[in-house]
């Protein structure tokens, strides 16, 4: 098969778009999609400072490669969560490796917060005290930290790895359970509140998880490949199996799923958003008293 | 020819086969899921392998 621009030899095939590509015009291709997803949901204003959130993976090195390449300048910061893994593989210190040879190799700047220094527990700690799903406790571990290290930074947002398959994923979840409140918040661009959220970009929305494991490998780009050892019970995963034999039989299903929604649907579910506190303890916004977050950290201090 | 698949990473040798979309229908794998590598480059589903190359089978989805 033949690179759908230039004739040579093709490296991938990108079945929703019923195209190959050779590496050079692949990487061309994936940049123009993240330039296409920023200008379309008007993700970044010209000045902005932005953060990524990066964690080793695929996804936000990638994305940190992309957003530098058309010339935003981008700050990172990685979330030590303590999480070991299976024989010697040190699944967060492999992690963080990837995140600090990134940037060294190209001059960005990387801020690491370790969650035990600062917070006094890990994710596989606070899994086990709160007996919640570790991935559970490891998302509102990240939502927090990332929204008040933006802040700390004076950022003006906070730039997030998700990709197609990954917001497509959380639709199926949603809708499946027609968690209506939640559908109705799901957009590649959530706006700052007045009460602290710093706003959130995902300029990945239109490239599949394949895409940006491709990206990296065409790139050099390297990355964890190994999956989280704490990944059991992820209902996210299992979405995602069902959509890829979907998408395998129908290619384009997952982007129309997720296009649709965005494009002709989401105004349906648009609700107020529920009214914010600030925190007693931390100040960050909150629907209660106390904050989800500062919960945990009290009652991992108990 | 050996294959590497990960999560966790071991070795399995799949003989008899000659091309990539052959194997991964042997193991049961769409190929949507996985990045097939020989030597650090990408291989399409219709690429020719030999009985004595080493092929990864990269998983790309990741729970988040």
């Amino acid at each position: 098969m033949k690179c759908r621009v230039c004739k040579g030899k093709a490296a991938i095939k990108i079945r929703r778009h019923n195209a190959a590509f050779c590496p050079e015009h692949f990487t061309e291709h994936a940049i123009r999609q993240v330039e296409k997803a920023i200008k379309d949901f008007d993700m970044i204003k010209p000045g902005d400072r932005l953060l990524l959130g990066v964690s080793g993976g695929k996804d936000s090195l990638a994305l940190w490669d992309i957003l530098t390449k058309l010339g935003y300048g981008v700050d990172g910061v990685y979330l030590e969560l303590g999480i070991g893994g299976v024989d010697d593989h040190a699944y967060s210190d492999v992690s963080r490796r990837y995140c600090e040879t990134f940037a060294s190799n190209r001059g960005l700047k990387l801020e690491i917060v370790d969650l035990s220094t600062r917070y006094g527990f890990t994710i596989p700690e606070a899994a086990t005290q709160t007996k919640r799903v570790p991935c559970s406790v490891c998302g509102l571990s990240k939502r927090y930290i990332l929204n008040q290290a933006a802040l700390d930074g004076k950022y003006d947002a906070l730039v997030m790895g998700h990709n197609l398959d990954d917001e497509a994923a959380t639709l199926m979840g949603n809708v499946l359970q027609w968690n209506t409140e939640y559908i109705g918040r799901q957009h590649p661009v959530l706006s700052a509140s007045k009460d602290g959220l710093i706003r959130k970009v995902k300029p990945l929305i239109r490239l599949a998880e394949r895409e940006t494991a491709a990206y990296c490998v065409l790139n050099g780009i390297d990355y964890e490949v190994e999956e989280c050892p704490m990944v059991e019970g992820n209902t996210g995963i299992k979405m995602k199996e069902w959509l890829n034999e979907l998408e395998d039989r129908a290619p384009g299903a997952k982007h129309r799923f997720l296009f649709g929604y965005l494009e002709r649907v989401s105004d349906r579910f648009a609700t107020e958003q529920p009214e914010l506190t600030i925190c007693q303890s931390c100040g960050q916004p909150t629907t209660g008293a106390t904050c989800a977050f500062c919960r945990l950290e009290i009652r991992m201090k108990s | 020819m050996k294959v590497v698949l990960r999560h966790p990473t071991r070795e399995v040798e799949v003989d008899g086969l000659s091309t990539v979309s052959s194997v991964l229908k042997r193991l049961d794998i769409l190929p949507d899921t996985v990045l097939v590598i020989r030597n650090g480059e990408l291989l399409m589903s219709s690429e020719h392998l030999e009985p004595d190359d080493v092929i990864e089978l990269r998983p790309v989805i990741s729970g988040g």
